[in-house]
């Protein structure tokens, strides 16, 4: 069944047993991303020290996709420096716009670890956004920590 | 009217829709989906299926009279104008309307709905909307129904208010001589809710209305579809519908208004047809319908939604009335048995119209549609474009299932057996 290659084993473990869900103190930045088409939504916090990111830590309402991939998201980006982390990010985009190229799995598979079970999900136009929704709140969050420690962008 | 009254005449029980029969005109029914699954469609409420009737209607058009209507001398063209005022005229009789001229075409509801809440904001007297006034809308309504008139409250200082919903699904109108007051203006509401399937008492509302000079407009887009309709037995002065919820095309909606307040309103768009003369300083306006209608307008989709008029009209919808509801009774008792399921909305048939919406255990509805789907039943997964009637019952999204003139109890069948291969599929609920 075609099921399967969206909703790949790695997913539905993620989904059942998310790790690191629950919002944290302390943290330097914080988003809320909303998906406007289905009402979904996250907040993520992060927390850095040295320039590493020490927490990432979310809540949120979605569907096993979002909440599955927020808990990867955990697990690839807590303990990398922030350019690590940015990276990763970029890679997992890069994964699900490939419309599930196994190809590009394969190619990220260092980078991605686990994640690259997502593969499928871009096989699935709807669900596009419900894998990378959390990932937006991240890279938003970081973005403001930047934002605040280099003092600039206040209005 | 509510759909007891709807189904109370003589031919109910006598005039049973004859299904099998009905689908062999739905070619879209015989598709097979990905491992040639059959299609269960069970997302009417979100847009219908067409009838080879109203296929072939807009092919002739465009195959043998195409032309744009109202100016044009020659034989297409008046043969489109013929068959586009005839669309007209059709539509007119469907609702019940005491004039053809009371029929504007629209886009859609939603094109219907922001036309009421532009040219109120530009209407003098008694009928303009400004600062203290205050527009009463309710909390079931799809957002077509709540943001224009935050927009025209917003531009004109007046003030929004709304109904709230109770547990069980219903308007709260406890508040009623609270809510509708001396400095009310508007009071638009859902006729039949897309996401609770309640059916309101819009007559009741539209007498109180009625009593402090407030209009009442109507989101019938669920309504019309399903129930005999009238439109001045509602009480309403101002009416819109879809045409793609009831067998037509995409593009293409009424707005039923009352003559005199019709004529006594400025237009919306300008642009040609709605006029009467136009100088380089002022143009005049013509009277409506055409004030309304900017432009050349959804000439195969009115006479496409004609053709879907007369096909359900040929049924009776005295019997499209009882199908639906024989089909929601037996998704409402099939749904509830489903341990897990729990329905946000009016539990029982009574006042209810077809769409059932549901949320499963702790599973996400894009999950559910999408294991669904994967045995080709399509249902609607989200917020039903109406986020705060979610947000009255503590949910972001939920599952929808509503079936039309063409669904079958199998299909009911096949979706609560479907929801327990989710079950099985996420071994959670
Ligand atoms: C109750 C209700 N109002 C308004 C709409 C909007 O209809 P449309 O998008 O055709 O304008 C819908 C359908 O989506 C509806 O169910």
């Amino acid at each position: 069944m075609q099921l399967e290659s969206m909703y790949q084993e790695i997913i539905l473990d993620h989904y059942r047993d998310p790790h690191g869900r629950g919002l944290r103190e302390p943290f330097e930045g914080e988003s809320h991303q909303v998906n406007p088409t289905c009402g979904d939504e996250v907040t993520v916090r992060v927390h850095l020290d040295d320039g590493v990111v020490q927490d990432v830590s979310y809540e949120g309402l979605g569907c096993s996709i979002s909440q599955a991939s927020q808990s990867v998201m955990h697990d690839l980006v807590v303990g990398k420096p922030v350019p690590a982390a940015l990276a990763v990010g970029d890679d997992f985009l890069f994964l699900i716009q490939s419309k599930g190229d196994q190809a590009v799995a394969d190619s990220l598979e260092e980078s991605l670890e686990d994640a690259v079970a997502f593969v499928g999900v871009g096989r699935y136009p709807a669900r596009v956004k419900c894998a990378l929704l959390g990932w937006m709140a991240l890279k938003d969050a970081l973005g403001q920590v930047r934002i605040v420690q280099t003092g600039g962008h206040h209005e | 009217m509510s759909l007891d009254t709807a189904v109370t005449g003589s031919a109910l029980g006598s005039n049973r829709l004859d299904v099998e029969a009905i689908r062999k005109d739905f070619p879209i029914l015989e598709r097979r989906l990905a491992d040639d699954r059959p299609l269960v469609y069970l997302d009417s409420a979100n847009t219908s299926q067409k009838p080879r009737q109203v296929l072939d209607t807009l092919r002739n058009h465009y195959e043998r009279h195409n032309a744009n209507v109202a100016r044009a001398v020659h034989q297409l063209g008046e043969e489109a104008t013929a068959a586009f005022e005839a669309a007209r005229d059709t539509l007119a009789a469907f609702v019940k309307a005491p004039s053809r001229d009371e029929i504007i075409f629209t886009r859609g509801v939603t094109e219907g709905l922001n036309l009421v809440a532009n040219v109120l904001a530009w209407a003098d007297p008694p009928y303009g909307v400004g600062p203290g006034d205050e527009v009463v809308i309710t909390e079931m309504e799809h957002h077509s129904n709540i943001v224009p008139w935050q927009l025209l409250t917003q531009r004109t200082g007046a003030t929004l208010r709304w109904f709230g919903i109770t547990d069980e699904g219903r308007l709260d109108l406890s508040n009623l001589d609270d809510l509708i007051t001396e400095r009310t203006k508007v009071v638009s509401l859902v006729h039949v809710s897309n996401m609770l399937g309640t059916i309101n008492p819009v007559a009741e509302i539209a007498r109180r209305a009625h009593e402090v000079g407030a209009l009442v407009v109507l989101d019938a887009a669920q309504a019309v579809p399903q129930l005999p309709y009238d439109v001045t037995a509602t009480g309403a002065d101002l009416i819109g519908f879809t045409g793609h919820k009831m067998l037509g095309p995409t593009g293409i909606g009424v707005l039923w208004g009352r003559r005199d307040l019709l004529a006594a309103l400025p237009p919306f768009h300008g642009g040609g047809e709605m006029i009467e003369d136009v100088r380089m300083e002022r143009s005049t306006y013509a009277p409506p319908p055409h004030r309304f209608e900017a432009g050349t307008p959804p000439i195969a989709q009115a006479i496409g939604l004609g053709a879907a008029a007369d096909y359900l009209s040929a049924l009776g919808m005295q019997a499209v009335a009882a199908h639906e509801r024989e089909i929601t009774a037996y998704a409402l008792e099939r749904l509830q048995a489903v341990p897990g399921v729990k329905i946000i909305g009016p539990q029982t048939i009574q006042d209810r119209g077809g769409a059932i919406s549901f949320t499963f255990g702790s599973l996400h509805p894009h999950d559910i549609g999408q294991v669904l789907d994967s045995y080709g039943i399509a249902v609607r997964g989200g917020h039903h474009c109406a986020k705060p009637v979610h947000r009255r019952f503590g949910v972001g999204a939920s599952t929808r299932a509503s079936g039309y003139l063409y669904t079958t109890t199998a299909e009911i069948d096949a979706l609560a057996d479907g929801l327990e291969q989710v079950r099985r599929f996420f071994g959670v609920g």
